[in-house]
């Protein structure tokens, strides 16, 4: 049974550039009250940002968890640590079931590399080869429906093209739980649409979704549950009318 | 029509409409035929057998748990990213290979441009040097060309090993992978370049007839070799992760290393105090590979002084990518 458990997770990112002693002096000073309450200082003198701070939360089967808040709040970095990529500094993650990702706009693939190129090493990530991996092809390109661009180097893909095919593909391989960044919300109507349905059509797989954004329609869309999240701190949980409303008069 | 497929998602909006979870299914199925016109159906995850038997085949699902590490966890943790990425094993001699047919995409002589320059270098180098060391070319060009190759394998693992993490910065930070991939991709990546050479030195061993020295030292010195230049890529990679100056500096390194080690010269051209030679690590790296090719006697005190410090090198990168491990993600 998937399942996500956040118990007091704290991420901060140690600050290498330059002098410590001067940047903490400029830190202080320019910067002001309000954004230096993010910087701190480590047991070893370093200057370090406190990305997330104690944030705490479960997520059971079937829950579709949207994280919202503004630019710098510490969405992405709490999808990274979902997804493993930054260890914690303090506190516990656990998650149980496989892992999709939709995180760097980059998506992980090689832009040198065709399509077919990328999903194959995808596949091999995940440990599959011969028909299974004839399967998870013959499922994204249906999906992607990029016709002979399939056989042509990523740098070549429209941005929409490029997000198809990696939104495909992270649904291919029948996640159990998927983590999206905000940036794959750009697509167009259509898309999401497709998008929606595609996820809806998990019926194993994705029993838990957990999508960033700032765009409130989405989220009302998407998301059951939502958690909204400010200097790195969460400010509210609760199911999606109870939150957005508070958010958007907060915003508003 | 148009939102029906917002329905199919169960959670408050669905409720809201009245229906619940149980009708999912149907939903989705009428969502299918309705909206087959607009691609409806290509838009669902295909039903995969095949792909179903493969995931069921590796058995219970993943669990990732994750909390700062402590203690004997750095070395476990550590244990378990070279288990791992030795399970990934074909991912990343695949991404290693395709490092290489990348870097030749549009070349019409693609990896025999390496080859011409290197028998190039290595017949003109050979011929000056033979003459102004006054060595006979038989003996003088074979050693060179086996050396300055060899050398070129042992610099490119220095020098791209430093960006081992960074360059993978896009996929570090796209999915967890266990890093030891992304340091078995440079290797490969630097033993098929090194490939190209090799042609070069079969080629000069036939025309001046070397007779490798067949015996258990050929394949102890290359498992050595191959040993060490995986645990030089680690290193270098998690430093140069962290400090963005260690490229410049250890390319400095290796141009001073380049001419302390006997690589252009014979060690033989050295009697008194060749001992000395062995404080460079590199001398006793580079002669338990070349001596049983080139048909040389390799000293047992070289084959020593080479276990020593390969056992030195692998501790101390093992224990820093054990202690750093988990920070690398923050650093690229």
């Amino acid at each position: 049974m998937a399942g996500v458990d956040v118990s007091d997770l704290t991420i901060s990112f140690p600050l290498y550039h330059g002098d410590a002693r001067s940047l903490k002096k400029t830190l202080g000073g320019v910067m002001g009250r309000q954004l230096s309450g993010r910087f701190a200082q480590d047991n070893r003198n370093r200057v370090t940002v406190q990305a997330l701070k104690n944030v705490s939360f479960s997520l059971q089967p079937g829950e579709r968890l949207g994280l919202i808040g503004r630019n710098g709040a510490g969405k992405t970095t709490l999808l990274r640590a979902l997804a493993g990529i930054y260890e914690p500094v303090g506190g516990c993650v656990l998650v149980r079931g496989r892992i999709g990702t939709l995180l760097d706009t980059s998506l992980g693939m090689n832009p040198e590399l065709s399509g077919r190129e990328n999903i194959r090493l995808r596949g091999l990530f995940f440990g599959l080869s011969g028909k299974a991996l004839a399967e998870v092809e013959q499922d994204v390109e249906t999906f992607a429906d990029l016709g002979s661009f399939m056989d042509l180097p990523l740098k070549t893909y429209s941005s929409g093209m490029g997000v198809r095919l990696s939104f495909g593909l992270a649904t291919a391989i029948m996640p159990q739980i998927l983590i999206m960044d905000e940036w794959f919300m750009a697509g167009d109507a259509s898309f999401m649409q497709r998008a929606e349905q595609r996820i809806a059509g998990l019926v194993e797989g994705a029993e838990i979704l957990v999508v960033s954004s700032h765009m409130p329609e989405v989220v009302a869309k998407w998301c059951t549950r939502l958690l909204w999240m400010e200097q790195g701190r969460v400010v509210m949980d609760g199911p999606t009318d109870e939150v957005l409303p508070a958010y958007l008069e907060a915003a508003g | 029509m148009p939102d029906g497929a917002a329905l199919a998602i169960p959670g408050r909006l669905v409720y809201r409409a009245g229906m619940n979870r149980n009708e999912r299914p149907e939903i989705g199925a009428a969502e299918n035929e309705g909206l087959a016109g607009a691609g409806a159906s290509a838009s669902a995850v295909m039903d995969e057998p095949e792909l179903r038997a493969a995931l069921a085949a590796q058995g219970p699902e993943p669990v990732l748990e994750l909390r700062p590490e402590k203690g004997l966890a750095h070395i476990i943790h550590a244990m378990r990213d070279f288990r791992q990425g030795l399970g990934l094993f074909r991912l990343g001699w695949m991404l290693g290979w395709l490092d290489i047919k990348l870097r030749y995409r549009g070349s019409m002589l693609g990896p025999f441009w390496m080859t011409i320059s290197t028998a190039i270098l290595v017949g003109s180098m050979g011929v000056l040097y033979a003459t102004l060391f006054h060595i006979e070319l038989r003996i003088y060009l074979p050693f060179l060309s086996f050396s300055l190759i060899l050398w070129a394998y042992l610099n490119s693992t220095v020098s791209e090993g430093c960006a081992a993490f960074t360059r993978s910065a896009g996929l570090i930070h796209a999915v967890r992978m266990p890093f030891s991939v992304h340091v078995l991709r440079v290797t490969v990546r630097n033993f098929l370049t090194f490939l190209h050479s090799v042609g070069v030195i079969a080629l000069v061993f036939v025309i001046f007839r070397i007779e490798p020295t067949l015996n258990w030292q050929i394949p102890a010195g290359l498992g050595l070799w191959a040993a060490d230049l995986y645990a030089i890529t680690l290193l270098m990679g998690v430093l140069g992760a962290r400090f963005r100056d260690i490229p410049p500096v250890m390319g400095s390194v290796m141009q001073i290393l380049f001419f302390i080690t006997p690589v252009l010269w014979k060690p033989d051209l050295i009697y008194t105090g060749r001992q000395y030679l062995l404080f460079d690590p590199c001398y006793p790296m580079i002669e338990i590979v070349r001596g049983p090719f080139m048909g040389t006697p390799v000293r047992p005190s070289i084959w020593l002084v080479a276990v020593l410090y390969s056992i030195v090198l692998w501790v101390v990168s093992f224990l820093l990518f054990a202690r750093m491990r988990a920070r690398l993600a923050y650093w690229v």
